[in-house]
């Protein structure tokens, strides 16, 4: 039978978009070169891998776990012990290659853990992560001698002899090898999606029964990419140890899983970037959002129940569901719902979050002023009326949102419907 | 030395509970026929299927697989063996395209097992293979669809090319055409024709016209029993048969 | 009687509830909340169903939405509820613990076994919690409305086409699993402390309890409740360790032995891991639990 030539062109927005990364990656400490800066950027490189590697549970083979830090933070301890080993000079490794060691713990662990949770799937898994999550948390204090008990194991990162002048001193340097690591470890695992492993993988994350039908041990499917994600999982705690120069049972505890799994699904678990897109808000809440209000967590959690309900492939569906609208030009459509539904969400939003400030300035101002600054305008927490017209704000905003919502379905549905219909044609999704 | 047999059931039981829902089925398929397994609603028909393919134990009794029994094995275990399924009810992935669907159930009985160290692209014959059954069930220009978008009809065929990409000798097929109109049925049945060449098929059907059309031979199955196992026409004849689907003994069916 | 409450919601729904352990909150912080207005009685009634009403309310905004989704995103939907109600109850009431207290009238012992005082209220939530499973069993089993639960369990589509409205049904059995954990609230906050972590602390040990007795499975939640609360009784208050062991038959462990930071835990130390490492060998021998009915 003749052999069928399949014409592929160069997708060049696929190569650009990975070269504008590194790139990105490179210039960035010129662009941002405040301390400040060069933190946040440090701490989202450590992120997006674990990040990526959580994506490689729940996005690629559908495995909801609520205890995928224990990997990271078990990765960190290994990967600080080492550290600390090195500067006592019973074992030679170059800081570089710390997170490595790290990795490997984690994939160690992944190993030992990995066969015990992925005997279930399913809901049953997600318990027994939380079952094993707890476990190691509350064995953190159990056994201080490894993990420092509440304070953790703590180390400096400038051991050994510098290197080409690179001593891991400054921030600089420690982003760079962040960075170094990022690219690596984000080119390996996606690559990996491209195996026959990580096919079968989403095989099994649409349907396990089929699955073994087409000879493959799911469980087993499941065991090799729990190993793979909490290799990756332990070169981001690795990166942690060495940024922050310690590791506590906070690394491994179910805050940093639940956080994990918060901004991960938010920033979006069914595509590569989602993740990225995740660690992204979730550094950027954690250091810079923390600092405009106290009620944080509160709205991340309520942009994580709204992404659930409405946009389960997270923030990045939103903006691909938008690309896609664009690339049929059909975005004019959807220009002015979009601009009455946003005029219509600004008194809601200005409403709630205004209460929502009220009440935690009230709840933390015991002797301080009563008078506070929301939205710039000065307001007295004791006295009846800010919280009055919030209210109204609010509820006004609300009608108004509901009925600008309604327009704003007819008008997404009628712009699908004709995307629909181009692409019936072509009998190929655009 | 006699060739063993495709697929035999001995004296199978199959409860559920209190409930029995096998009671002592007999089967003999030999190698390279069409058989296919009617019987009322509620017969076990199902059950059957479930019991081959390794999705339940059964309570007593013995399933042999090319001679060798299959007690205890778990379903990919007894894919690897030869033997894979289709369902009643669709189950393909259904994010996946078409093609992806195709070179997933390729890529095990090629050799490529877990490997993470490949790239998918190279693989030169599980494309080329997965390109094959593409083209045998009509679907190629939807192949880069993801499978939960194609109609019914579409994922049905595609349900039967997933089911024997992978190489398999006996196949199941579990109410192929359910659901389908004349035309696609028939369609259907051309494909099961073409891709059971040379294989060992064994089908439960409701629409006659299909059973007729392609089976060697006929079970019928009752109240989890097969009582009668035959050429079609003999089966058609056969009084219980009748009885079984009329409720009363009939002196002829009509033609 | 808080597993009773989640054993109920996930038998009915398959839906296993973060935010379960947070009605539990919740209801504490309203009776503490009543009880500062108006005094314990009344919140003992209002509180359960101001938590019932929040989670009916829960149901069907949120929760209805996201069930064609699939299981994961419903158990995420109640993880993010989990989180939001303990940051809204920061909100209101601060993060120190409240002081809500035991009413004088069921203050004090009710009768004297050895030293020991058995509390009356401790025989007051005894009483509670037998006369909810009575109750909850019996509005089961023996009601129209029960056995319309239980048909809707396996079959809603089929229930739902003989005329029953299966989604207000599930609405009412979600309002009423998080009734029921309220009244646990009600009961509980004052006789342990009341405070914005008290949904982790109690719920992590809840799920346990769910699990290990079986879930769908009423008596085998009561019969895991009482296991492992023996089990943690009875470790944290031995001192025994594999190195005492080892010492008694005459082979010290000294520091220097390989092994020595395992072997020289005492189980009193071990005690805060043991209803997890209960979870996890249960989940790998016997998924379905001590008395499970469903697996999932």
């Amino acid at each position: 039978m003749a052999k069928t030539i399949t014409f592929k062109p160069l997708d060049i927005g696929f190569w650009l978009a990975w070269l504008g990364y590194i790139v990105f990656l490179g210039v960035a400490p010129l662009i941002f070169s405040s301390n400040l800066g060069l933190t946040v950027l440090s701490q989202i490189g450590t992120v997006i891998i674990a990040a990526l590697s959580y994506n490689m549970l729940l996005g690629q083979t559908g495995m909801l776990s609520f205890g995928h830090a224990v990997y990271g933070g078990l990765g960190g301890f290994i990967a600080i012990h080492a550290m600390n080993l090195v500067a006592g000079g019973s074992l030679v490794c170059p800081t570089s290659l710390i997170p490595l060691v790290g990795g490997l713990g984690g994939a160690f662990f992944g190993v030992i853990f990995g066969w015990v949770t992925t005997k279930k799937s399913g809901t049953t898994f997600a318990m027994i992560t939380l079952g094993i999550g707890e476990l190691v948390a509350s064995a953190a204090l159990t056994f201080p001698e490894f993990f420092g008990g509440e304070a953790g194991i703590t180390t400096n990162r400038v051991i050994g002899h510098a290197v080409l002048g690179i001593s891991y001193g400054p921030q600089r340097q420690v982003y760079y090898l962040i960075s170094a690591w990022l690219v690596i470890c984000t080119i390996a695992m996606y690559a990996f999606t491209r195996t026959p492993l990580g096919r079968i993988a989403n095989a099994v994350r649409d349907n396990p029964e089929r699955c073994a039908f087409v000879g493959y041990n799911t469980q087993k499917v499941r065991f090799l990419v729990v190993v793979l994600a909490a290799f990756f999982a332990g070169i981001s705690g690795g990166l942690g140890a060495i940024n922050f120069e310690i590791v506590s049972s906070e690394n491994v505890g179910a805050l940093r899983s639940g956080s994990l799994l918060l901004f991960t699904f938010l920033g979006g678990v069914g595509s590569f970037v989602g993740p990225i897109l995740g660690a992204v808000v979730y550094v950027f809440s954690l250091e810079l959002l923390s600092k405009v209000t106290q009620a944080w967590p509160l709205y991340i959690g309520l942009l994580f129940l709204l992404i659930v309900m409405y946009a389960p492939g997270g923030l990045w569906s939103v903006v691909q569901m938008n690309m896609r609208i664009i690339k049929f030009q059909l975005f004019r459509q959807m220009l002015r719902p979009y601009a009455v539904i946003l005029c219509a969400a600004l008194p809601l939003f200005l409403g709630i979050t205004t209460l929502i400030e009220l009440a935690y300035a009230r709840q933390l101002d015991v002797g301080g002023d009563a008078v506070v600054r929301i939205w710039g305008l000065p307001m007295d927490v004791t006295s009846l009326m800010p919280w009055l017209a919030a209210f109204v704000v609010a509820v006004i905003g609300a009608a108004l949102f509901r009925r600008a919502a309604r327009g704003f379905s007819l008008a997404w549905g009628r712009v699908h419907e004709i995307i629909a219909e181009r692409t019936a044609g072509r009998g190929v999704s655009a | 030395m006699s060739v063993p047999l495709a697929i035999e059931l001995r004296d199978l039981r199959k409860s559920f509970g209190k409930t029995e829902i096998i009671r002592g089925a007999n089967l003999k398929v030999p190698h390279g026929q069409r058989f296919a397994i009617i019987g009322p609603n509620g017969a076990g028909k199902s059950t059957l299927f479930n019991l081959i393919s390794g999705a339940f134990a059964p309570t007593s009794g013995e399933i042999l697989l090319n001679g060798h029994n299959l007690a205890g094995l778990r379903p990919f275990e007894i894919n690897r063996r030869g033997l894979s399924r289709s369902f009643q009810i669709t189950n393909i992935f259904h994010r996946l395209s078409v093609f992806e669907n195709l070179r997933c159930a390729v890529l095990y009985s090629l050799g490529y097992r877990y490997s993470f160290w490949q790239s998918l692209e190279k693989l030169a014959d599980a494309r080329e293979r997965a390109e094959n059954v593409l083209e045998l069930i009509g679907l190629k220009r939807r192949s880069e669809t993801p499978a939960g978008l194609l109609t019914y009809a579409e994922q049905r065929a595609l349900e039967i090319g997933i089911t024997v990409a992978g190489g398999a000798e006996v196949i199941l097929l579990d109410e192929p055409t359910a659901g389908m109109s004349r035309s696609e049925s028939d369609h259907a049945v051309e494909l099961i024709r073409t891709v059971t060449e040379g294989k060992t098929l064994l089908m439960v059907e409701h629409d006659m016209s299909v059973v007729f059309g392609l089976a060697d031979q006929i079970a019928v199955v009752v109240y989890g029993e097969v009582i009668a196992c035959d050429t079609p026409e003999r089966v058609r004849a056969n009084a219980k048969v009748q009885e079984a689907y009329l409720g009363t003994p009939a002196e002829a069916l009509d033609e | 009687m808080l597993s009773s409450g989640l054993t109920l919601i996930f038998s009915m729904m398959g839906v296993l509830n973060f935010a379960h352990a947070s009605f539990y909150m919740l209801g504490a912080y309203f009776a503490y909340q009543i009880s500062l207005w108006v005094g314990f009685w009344p919140g003992l009634i209002i509180a359960p169903l101001l938590a019932g009403l929040i989670g009916a309310l829960f149901e069907r905004s949120v929760l209805r939405r996201v069930h064609r989704f699939g299981h994961v995103p419903e158990l995420l939907v109640t993880f993010g509820l989990a989180f939001i109600l303990a940051e809204v109850v920061r909100l209101i009431w601060g993060r120190a613990p409240v002081d809500y207290r035991v009413p004088p009238s069921l203050d004090g012992p009710l009768f004297t076994i050895f030293t020991t005082n058995f509390p009356i209220y401790r025989g007051f939530m005894m009483l509670v919690a037998v006369l909810m499973l009575l109750a909850v069993f019996l509005a089961l089993t023996r009601t129209r409305i029960g056995m319309v639960i239980q048909a809707a369990l396996t079959h809603p589509e089929m229930v739902e086409a003989l005329g029953h409205n299966v989604p207000r049904v599930f609405m009412l059995v979600f309002g009423g699993g998080s009734a029921l954990a309220g009244l646990a609230g009600v009961i509980g906050g004052n006789a342990f402390s009341t405070r914005p972590e008290m949904a982790e602390a109690v719920g992590n040990i809840v799920f346990v309890v769910v699990v290990v007795g079986g879930m769908g499975s009423l008596g085998g939640a009561f019969l895991a409740s009482l296991l492992i609360g023996l089990l943690q009784t009875f470790a944290v208050s031995l001192d025994w360790s594999f190195a005492g062991a080892l010492a008694s038959i005459g082979l010290p462990v000294t520091s220097a032995t390989f092994g020595y930071p395992v072997l020289r835990l005492t189980l009193s130390q071990v005690a805060p891991i043991l209803p997890y490492l209960l979870l996890v060998l249960i989940l790998i021998f016997r998924p379905k639990g001590l008395m499970g009915t469903r697996e999932d």
